[in-house]
C-alpha cells in the first residue's frame, strides 16, 4: 500500500492523473453504450415509421375508370323531375356500368370473358354511383363520362403493387385483365383521385369502399365514455386516498392494488367486461358504451395515479390557509387544491386516453370487432373501435386491405401525437411555479 | 370557573406526534382582548400548542392531542365540536404569507361565503372593504381588488392573510410567527396593525423575536422542550423571570 500523506507533491500528481484517466476511460464507454442505446431505440423508430408510411401512403389515392353513361332518367325519377327512390332501388345500376364497359371492348364475347372484365370494376360500383345521385335528389347530367371506381386488384396493379413478373396463376389478375386495363389506361380513362371514401365511410367487404371514419367515431364516442366514468371516478378516489383514508392496513392494501391495477394486461379488463357488463348486466355487445366503461376501468389508475401525484405537488399551506378559516376538507380540495392540481390531471387524464385509443385486446373481449359498415350513431349502436379496425384489416387477404391498414395505422399515430402533444402543450401551459 | 375575562383555557394539553411527545402537561389562561405571546427555543413546541386552539392538529394524521382546552366555557376537544364551525370562531394567520393563487376579493371573501355570512354580493362587498381596511391594506389594493393575490408584496400577502381570517368574524386570532418571512418595515406595519386589533380580539402570537414580543403582548408564556416553563406579564418575564431557563433565553443564552 502506498502512503498517500508521505508522496510528495509531483508523486501525487502523478497518482492523481493515473486515476483520472481511468475515471475518463469508464466516463466514455458508458457514454458510448448510452449512445448505442439512443441510435438503436431512434433506427427502430425511423423503421417503424417509414415501414408504415411507405406501405400506408399509396391508399391516400384510390383509382377510377371512366365510363360513358346514358342514364334512363324517365325510369328513375317521379313527375318532378326528383330520384323516386323506390325506381331507384329497383333499377340494375351495376349492369348499367357492366354494359358500358362491355362497349369499349365489343371483341369481347363469351360469360367467363365477360365476367372478367365485369371485375375490373368494383363491385360497389353501381351502389356508389346510385348513392351520389340520390343524395344530389335529381339527375341534371344523364349522359356522358363518368368516373366510377375499379376494384382492387386493378388498383393495386395501378399502384404498382401487384406485380406482372409474377407467374399468372398467383396474380389475381390474369394477363388478359391486365391487356384491358392497359388498353384503358392507353385511351385515358383511368384516373388515379384523392380516396375520399377512406375518411367518408365505414368498413367494406370492397377494400376500395373501406373507410376509417366508423371506426374513428366508435373510438372517439368509447374515448367520452371513458372520460365521463373515468375521470370522476378516479379524482374523487384519489382525493379520498389522499386526504380522507385513515392511514392503515385497508389503505396500503387499496393503495398497493391501484399500482397493481395499473400494470394488469388490458385483456383482463375485457375479460371483466365481457363476464360483469355484457354477462351480468346484460348490455349490448359491440357497443361504445361498454367498450368505453372497460377502457375507464383500464385507464381509472393512471388518472389516479396522476391525480394523487398533482395533489401532493400543491404546497400544504394552500389546503391550511383554507381549513383556517373553517372551509370543510372537501370545500378545501374542490375549491382550491383540486382547481390547482388541475394541469396535472389532465396531463395524466390525456396520456390514459391516449393508452386506452390504442387498446385492441378489451374491444375485442366485448365484441368490438364485428363487421360494421355504418358509422355509429350512438353509445349502443355497434361500432368498431380505430386499433381495432386495423387488426380486421391487417388480417384480410386482399393487398388493398393491408395498403388500408397501414395508412389507418398512420392516423391511428397522428390521433396519438396529437393528444400527446396537447398534454405537453397543456402541461407547459398551465404549469405553476411555487 | 374561572375568571370571567379568560378567553382561553388550556388544561393539562398533552400533544404526542406518533409515539414522540411534543407538548407536556401545559397549562394556561388567555385572556380576553388581549395579546399573548409564545416564545421559546425552535422546537420546543409553540407552533404545536398554538395548532391545538383551532384543532389545526386534526389536520396532521399522526398528532393525537389530549387534555381540555376551553373557549368560552366549551371544550374544544370535545367530539361534538366541529372543528370547521370552531375555525370560523378562531383564526390563524401562518408563519409564510399563503394566500390563495386568486384575487385579493376572493381571499377576502371565500371566508363569509363558504360561511353564509353574506346574503348579498354588497354585503360581501363590504365585509371585503371592512377585512381590508381592518387590516390595513384597504388603502393600497382598493383599485386592483380583481388582481392576483400573489402578485402582492410579502407584507401585504401577509396582510392579505390577516384579512381573509378576520373576514369570518372570529373571537381569537392564532398567529404563527406572522413576520418571519418579512423585511422589517413591513414587520414594523404587522405590529402596529397587531395593536389596533388587540381591542377586537384575543391574539395569540408566536414569535422568535423577543423584542416583537416585548412590543406587542401583554402576555408572554416561555416553552421550553414540550414544556410552559414560565407564564407572565410580558414586563415581568423580560425585566424579572422567575425561572433560570427564561432568563438564560431572554438574555440570548439559549437560542
Ligand atoms: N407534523 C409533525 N410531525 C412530527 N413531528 C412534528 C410535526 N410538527 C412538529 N413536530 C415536532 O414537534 C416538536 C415541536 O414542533 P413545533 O411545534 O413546530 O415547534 P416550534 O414551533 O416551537 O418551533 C418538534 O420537535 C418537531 O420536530
Ligand atoms: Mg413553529
Amino acid at each position: 500500500m502506498t502512503n498517500f500523506a508521505e508522496l510528495s507533491t509531483e508523486d501525487r500528481l502523478k497518482h492523481l492523473q493515473g486515476t483520472l484517466a481511468k475515471r475518463h476511460a469508464k466516463e466514455k464507454r458508458l457514454k458510448t453504450y448510452g449512445i448505442i442505446a439512443i441510435t438503436f431505440a431512434i433506427t427502430f423508430l425511423v423503421v417503424l415509421l417509414t415501414t408504415v408510411v411507405s406501405n400506408g401512403y399509396t391508399a391516400l389515392q384510390q383509382t377510377e375508370m371512366r365510363l360513358a353513361l346514358d342514364i334512363p332518367v324517365e325510369e328513375l325519377v317521379d313527375e318532378n323531375g326528383t330520384i323516386d327512390l323506390k325506381k331507384s332501388a329497383d333499377f340494375n345500376w351495376s349492369g348499367m356500368l357492366k354494359k358500358s364497359l362491355r362497349k369499349n371492348f365489343p371483341e369481347v364475347k363469351g360469360m367467363m370473358d365477360r365476367r372478367n372484365l365485369s371485375d375490373l370494376l368494383s363491385a360497389n360500383a353501381g351502389y356508389e354511383l346510385r348513392q351520389d345521385l340520390e343524395k344530389m335528389g335529381r339527375i341534371d347530367r344523364p349522359s356522358g363520362y363518368f368516373w366510377v371506381k375499379t376494384s382492387d386488384d386493378v388498383d393495386m396493379l395501378m399502384k404498382g403493387r401487384m406485380s406482372r413478373d409474377i407467374p399468372e396463376d398467383q396474380r389475381r389478375l390474369s394477363n388478359v385483365q391486365i391487356g384491358w386495363v392497359d388498353q384503358l389506361v392507353d385511351q385515358g380513362a383511368i384516373r388515379k383521385v384523392f380516396n375520399k371514401s377512406f375518411f367518408t365511410k365505414a368498413d367494406s367487404r370492397e377494400p376500395e369502399s373501406a373507410g376509417i371514419l366508423g371506426a374513428v367515431v366508435g373510438s372517439a364516442l368509447a374515448l367520452i365514455v371513458t372520460v365521463v366514468f373515468a375521470l370522476p371516478l378516479a379524482v374523487m378516489a384519489a382525493i379520498y386516498l389522499e386526504y380522507f383514508a385513515k392511514p392503515g392496513r385497508v389503505t396500503d392494501l387499496i393503495e398497493v392494488n391501484i399500482n397493481n391495477l395499473a400494470a394488469v394486461p388490458s385483456i383482463v379488463f375485457g375479460l371483466l367486461g365481457l363476464a360483469v357488463f355484457l354477462g351480468f348486466f346484460g348490455m349490448p355487445r359491440s357497443a361504445p358504451l361498454v367498450g368505453g366503461m372497460v377502457l375507464a376501468l383500464m385507464t381509472l389508475p393512471t388518472i389516479i395515479i396522476a391525480t394523487r401525484a398533482s395533489i401532493r405537488a400543491v404546497p400544504s399551506s394552500i389546503r391550511d390557509a383554507a381549513l383556517g378559516i373553517g372551509a370543510s376538507p372537501m370545500q378545501a380540495a374542490l375549491d382550491h387544491v383540486l382547481p390547482l392540481a388541475a394541469p396535472g390531471i389532465l396531463t395524466g387524464t390525456i396520456i390514459g386516453l391516449a393508452q386506452a385509443l390504442g387498446e385492441t385486446a378489451p374491444l375485442i373481449m366485448i365484441g368490438m370487432v364485428a363487421f360494421i359498415v355504418d358509422v355509429p350513431d350512438g353509445l349502443t349502436s355497434p361500432a368498431t373501435a380505430l386499433p381495432v379496425q386495423i387488426f380486421i384489416w391487417s388480417d384480410s387477404a386482399e393487398r388493398a386491405f393491408y395498403e388500408r391498414s397501414s395508412l389507418a395505422i398512420v392516423c391511428l399515430l397522428l390521433f396519438l401525437i396529437v393528444m400527446n402533444l396537447t398534454a405537453v402543450i397543456l402541461r407547459k401551459k398551465l404549469e405553476r411555479k411555487w | 370557573m374561572t375568571d370571567m375575562t379568560n378567553k382561553l383555557t388550556a388544561k393539562n394539553v398533552d400533544v404526542f406526534y406518533g409515539e414522540k411527545q411534543a407538548l407536556k402537561s401545559v397549562s394556561i389562561d388567555i385572556q380576553d382582548k388581549n395579546v399573548t405571546a409564545f416564545i421559546g427555543p425552535s422546537g420546543c413546541g409553540k407552533s404545536t400548542f398554538l395548532r391545538c386552539f383551532n384543532r389545526m392538529n386534526d389536520v396532521i394524521p399522526s398528532a393525537r392531542v389530549s387534555g381540555e382546552i376551553i373557549l368560552d366555557g366549551v371544550d374544544i376537544n370535545s367530539d361534538d365540536i366541529d372543528p370547521v364551525l370552531l375555525r370560523a370562531q378562531v383564526g390563524m394567520v401562518f408563519q409564510k404569507p399563503n394566500p390563495f393563487p386568486k384575487s385579493i376579493y376572493d381571499n377576502v371573501s371565500y371566508g363569509p361565503r363558504i360561511h353564509g355570512l353574506a346574503a348579498h354580493k354588497d354585503d360581501l362587498d363590504a365585509i371585503v372593504e371592512d377585512s381590508l381596511k381592518k387590516a390595513g391594506l384597504w388603502a393600497e389594493v382598493a383599485d386592483r381588488l380583481q388582481d392576483q393575490a400573489t402578485g402582492l408584496s410579502g407584507g401585504q400577502q401577509q396582510r392579505l392573510c390577516i384579512a381573509r381570517a378576520i373576514a369570518v368574524n372570529p373571537s381569537v386570532l392564532l398567529m404563527d410567527e406572522p413576520c418571519s418571512a418579512l423585511d422589517p418595515i413591513a414587520t414594523a406595519v404587522i405590529e402596529d396593525l397587531i395593536e389596533g386589533l388587540k381591542s377586537r380580539y384575543s391574539i395569540i402570537i408566536v414569535t422568535h423575536s423577543m423584542q416583537q414580543a416585548a412590543r406587542v403582548s401583554e402576555k408572554t408564556a416561555y416553552f421550553h422542550l414540550g414544556k410552559l416553563v414560565e407564564f407572565g406579564d410580558t414586563k415581568q418575564i423580560f425585566t424579572n423571570p422567575a425561572h433560570e431557563q427564561t432568563e438564560a433565553y431572554i438574555s440570548g443564552k439559549i437560542g
